[in-house]
């Protein structure tokens, strides 16, 4: 699974990047967590506010911080959809 | 690389206690500064004017649909609409910097094109509900609606001079509808609840701010009976808060309200602090000598105006820490036309901010785009010095 986080450097990012990291931990997935800072790409996924979640590909959410609990969701659905 | 910082921050510290000669009075006054200066913030305004400016922010970020603004700035957009929209959404879009510039790249890239995108660019941060508050608020209300009109006014002149420099090489551009059409979540609050629900939230910072004005009867029935209205208008948006709003909806504004607080509360402390040790408050000297102030921007000449808008457009100020610095500043004598042309070219551009303007546009682009900025900024700090 391949997880990316597009956000330019702004504080709200390393937040997201921190809640990633954790909700990843704490499920003990194997994951590649990857940084996207450089804004044309950003704009390729097709996102405009940043910071911005995006799991295999898919968006997950722009512009807000979104709750642990809820990234833990995303991962486990990418998960099973793998799986299945 | 952890532990090297660690040990380089320890090496600075030291340093500076080591070297800092705290008992030469010149220090010692410059020290005596920044904590009055910060108390004066804290006792004028945090409490009913920066409180409530976070929960407006908290609001607009919350229940303000972005799709609905967004849909403007499409490349088949009404191109009226999208500059006039680009001009003045920064209020409702730029609570954020890091809202800002991925903003700029997707309306450049795949919508409306350079010139809102440069306007969005340009006003954004400027007239941003926080800014525009606490200008007014702790620079004056003239100020404050010069930094508003002028960012608006100018961001169309730039976002046009834009447009028909560069327009010849828009044309090959990758046009994306699906980034700014309407998104599918539709809004389950009637528009003028929306409306009546944010014209309170404005009143009761409106009221609570009333200063003394003596000049008019109907301003003074307003001053004698300010905590009366602002009482009334609290109990109105209590009685709509339980009505209109769900559980859920309620906490996700004071969640909000709270980040915008926990963001921009410590960087505002910070320049407080660094304003007042340098600058000083208002009519009182600190590390800084009046005199070099009055030099480089005091009057309202072609050179204190064009001096103000270089450095504003290279220097980097954190979320509303131009104000502090700025009340430092023209208390040690800066004239208010090259005050203002600081806060037209300060937010809206920063060296680290052009380096990724730079990778959106093309050197090129952004050199053109920083001298409009210059120029406008210059201009309008001495037209606003001219008549103030």
């Amino acid at each position: 699974m391949k997880i990316e986080i597009l956000g330019i450097g702004c504080s709200k990012c390393k937040k997201l990047h921190e809640l990633v990291e954790e909700a990843v931990n704490e499920l003990g997935v194997s994951t590649e967590i990857t940084k996207v800072t450089d804004i044309n790409k950003i704009i390729d996924y097709g996102v405009m506010a940043t910071p911005a979640l995006v799991i295999d590909g898919d968006v997950k959410i722009a512009g807000k911080i979104p709750e642990k609990e809820e990234i833990k969701r995303w991962i486990e659905e990418k998960k099973n959809e793998i799986i299945s | 690389m952890k532990q090297k910082n660690k040990f380089l921050f320890i090496i600075i510290v030291f340093t500076f206690f080591y070297f800092m000669p705290f008992s030469s009075s010149k220090i010692l006054n410059a020290l005596m500064e920044s904590l009055l200066m910060a108390q004066d913030y804290a006792r004028q305004h945090v409490l009913l004017c920066l409180i409530p400016a976070f929960f407006i922010a908290g609001a607009i970020a919350n229940f303000i649909s972005q799709e609905n603004i967004i849909k403007y700035f499409g490349a088949e957009a009404n191109k009226f609409l999208s500059y006039t929209v680009a001009s003045v959404s920064g209020t409702i879009l730029a609570v954020c910097s890091c809202t800002v510039l991925p903003l700029f790249a997707g309306i450049y890239k795949r919508g409306a094109g350079i010139g809102p995108a440069t306007s969005f660019l340009y006003s954004g941060p400027a007239i941003n509900i926080l800014a525009i508050i606490l200008t007014a608020r702790v620079l004056g209300f003239e100020l404050g609606l010069a930094r508003a009109t002028g960012a608006i006014i100018f961001s169309i002149v730039i976002g046009l001079s834009m447009h028909f420099i560069f327009h010849e090489d828009e044309k090959e551009k990758i046009k994306d509808k699906s980034l700014f059409s309407e998104s599918n979540t539709q809004e389950e609050r009637p528009l003028w609840q929306t409306a009546f629900y944010f014209t309170t939230l404005i009143g009761i910072l409106i009221f609570a701010n009333w200063g003394k004005d003596e000049s008019l009867k109907i301003w003074q029935v307003i001053y004698s009976s300010k905590w009366y209205i602002t009482g009334i208008l609290l109990i109105i948006l209590f009685w709509m808060l339980v009505k209109w709003f769900n559980k859920e909806e309620r906490a996700q504004w004071v969640s909000s309200s709270w980040s915008f607080a926990q963001q921009i509360l410590p960087l505002l402390l910070g320049g407080v602090l660094v304003a007042g040790f340098l600058l000083g408050r208002p009519g009182s000297e600190a590390l800084i000598p009046k005199i070099w102030i009055g030099n480089l921007v005091g009057g309202n000449s072609l050179w204190s105006n064009l001096f103000a808008s270089v450095v504003g457009a290279f220097m980097y100020f954190a979320t509303l820490t131009e104000i502090p610095i700025l009340q430092g500043l023209l208390g040690a004598g800066m004239g208010k036309g090259p005050a203002l042309a600081l806060l037209l070219a300060g937010p809206a551009l920063s060296l680290p901010n052009m380096l990724v303007i730079r990778s959106i546009l093309g050197t090129k682009k952004t050199l053109v785009f920083i001298f409009l900025v210059v120029t406008m900024a210059t201009l309008s700090g001495m037209l606003f010095g001219y008549f103030f």
